[in-house]
Parts: C-alpha cells; structure tokens; sequence
C-alpha cells in the first residue's frame, strides 16, 4: 500500500496496481467506441492500440504494485510508449514519465498538481500542441487546473467528460485529424475521449479508497 | 572502418513495412552499400503504425559515428522517433537528427549526400530543402 495524496485534499491510499486494472478495463469496455471515433477523423486504430498499451501494463500489475508510486509512474509510461505503438503511445507514455519524474524531485506528496501540470506541459511539447487543437490536452489542461485549485476526485469525475466534449466544436490543428481541416469539427477527439475515460477511471477508484 | 561507417547513416521509419522497405530499396539503387541504412514500419502487433523498439534498433543498425538521419511520414513515426532518440541519450542523441522531409525523397537525396561524406548538417540541410519552410 502506497500513501499518497492523489487528486485529493487528504492523503489517500493508492494501490497502483488497482488504478492499471480499472484503467485496463475501461479502455476494453470502450475500445470499439474509441476505434469509431478515430475512424471518422483519424486512421481507426486508437481502440486497439490503448487496449494494446493497458493489457501490456495490466501484464506488469503486480511489479509495478511493488514499486514506489513515482517509480511505477514512470514504468507504466514506458510500457506505454513501447506497446500502443500509436502516436498515442509517446503522449500517453510522456505524461506518466515527466509525472514519474517530476513525483519523484518533490518530497511533498501535495505536490501532486504541481507535478501533473509540469507533466501536461511535456506532453504539449511532445505534441507540439497546444490548448484548443483538439487533442488530449483540451482535457487534460483544464484538469490540471482543477487540481491545482484542490478538487476532489468526485468533482473531477462530474466534470472530465464534458471537458472532452468541448472539442466536438474544435477544428483538428495536430495530428491526421488536422488533414480533414473544416471536416474535423463536429467529432469528438478519440484522443480527449480516452483520456476522459481513463481520468474518470482513475477517479471512481479514488473515489472508492 | 570501412566507408560506410564514416557515413552519416539513414533511417526510414514508416507506419506501412511496405513503404519503409521500398524507399530503403530505392536509397540502396542510388549509394548501393556506401551509407549505413535501416528501416522500420508497422506498430508492435505488425499492423499499420509505428514501434519505438523497432526504431531504437533501426538507429542502432544504421548507425555512424558521423551521425544518423531519420526520415519518418506521419505523427506517430516522429513522436515516437523522438522518444528514441531520449531513450539512447547523451552524448549519442546530439548526433540524431530527425528531419523535416518527405520520406521517400528526402532519405534518397540525403543518401546521395551522405554518401560523398558530407556532415550530418549538411545531410539534414539538403533533404529539409525539399520542404517548403
């Protein structure tokens, strides 16, 4: 067991190994929804490549259980990065790494947010993307403000979906998406809607410890 | 060493095998043996995509001490070739160059540059012409 304070005031305790398992079962329950999404605006695979990427993960549960939480923050990314094989996985993969990396430079677990942001911030590096592009960010910077204003997990969980929702209205500036230019805006991201499902996911277990 | 590891090396990176294995074929018809070369395609499961493993390797195979030159297609060829080339680090990585070019004409023009053992600038500088800036 990990004390850790996640998404929350108060420390919590987080099993990582229950986070990958309900992350890995939401990204199953969803990944024929997800390939429709990509479908419409990308090459159709983003389904198939998360499920990829979270029975790889799913398959280290119990080592990375063992590790300390930035460490297997950080393990988690490259398991990513190694196994989506999408652009997804390097976005995904970077966000976990910097988290990983960032957790483990602090001493003071309240620096949960601070070390989110600085991760969210790699990621729109990686991407060379930035807020409004349609992608995974237009949840995951609003998030991160949330978390730097102490939301609980529950208030998250009301409001991350409608986060991803807003890019439905977004033109596509990175990624294939971009390629449909005008044709773009009217779909929701596959990205956003992962990455919604993903942090509600990891909410709902928070919520639940 | 022979001539080949003096040059700057080329790596095609591709979602499609079919692709990446075709402009190899088309870089080898112009500097034959004379740069070192390498390809990879398809994602981990050998559908369409990309495999940041498979890249590592290619990097490692195609490698010079002059330098190597990646040349990729879409998102998450470049994404995933960047984190390739973190992943092999210091000092090796400041001699990675990923360039902004098409992929098939930009790995043989930068082939036939390489393989008169120009520097990896000036390899990267003549394939990135090809791009309009």
């Amino acid at each position: 067991m990990i004390a850790a304070r996640q998404m929350t005031r108060e420390p919590v305790a987080v099993r990582i190994g229950d986070l990958i398992e309900a992350c890995r079962d939401v990204i199953a329950e969803h990944a024929d929804h997800l390939c429709h999404l990509d479908r419409a605006i990308g090459d159709g695979d983003h389904g198939t490549n998360m499920l990829r990427g979270f029975d790889a993960l799913l398959a280290e549960r119990d080592r990375l259980d063992s590790q300390a939480l930035n460490d297997a923050i950080g393990e988690a990314g490259t398991i990513l990065v190694m196994t989506i094989g999408g652009a997804s996985g390097p976005l995904y993969g970077t966000l976990l790494i910097e988290m990983g990396r960032q957790l483990a430079a602090f001493n003071n677990p309240q620096d949960f947010a601070y070390a989110f942001g600085m991760a969210v911030d790699a990621v729109a590096r990686r991407g060379k993307s930035a807020r409004g592009d349609k992608t995974m960010l237009d949840v995951l910077y609003p998030l991160s403000d949330l978390l730097r204003q102490g939301y609980m997990a529950r208030t998250v969980l009301e409001r991350v979906t409608g986060l991803a929702e807003t890019t439905v209205a977004m033109r596509a500036m990175r990624g294939r998406a971009s390629f449909l230019g005008k044709r773009s805006i009217g779909h929701l991201d596959p990205g956003a809607a992962s990455c919604a499902l993903l942090v509600s996911a990891i909410c709902r277990q928070l919520d639940k410890e | 060493m022979t001539t080949a590891n003096m040059n700057v090396g080329i790596v095609i990176v591709s979602h499609s095998p079919l692709v990446a294995r075709g402009a190899a074929d088309m870089v080898r018809q112009m500097v034959g043996d004379s740069v070192p070369l390498a390809w990879c395609g398809g994602n981990p499961a050998g559908g369409l995509g990309t495999d940041m493993a498979a890249i590592l390797r290619a990097i490692e195979e195609a490698w010079s001490d002059a330098g190597v030159a990646v040349f990729v297609d879409l998102g998450g060829a470049e994404t995933n070739s960047e984190m390739a080339v973190e992943t092999i680090g210091a000092p090796r990585s400041a001699k990675i160059a990923i360039c902004n070019a098409p992929i098939v004409e930009g790995a043989v023009i930068a082939a036939a540059e390489a393989s008169g053992g120009a520097s990896l600038a000036r390899v990267v500088a003549t394939a990135e012409e090809l791009s309009p800036s």
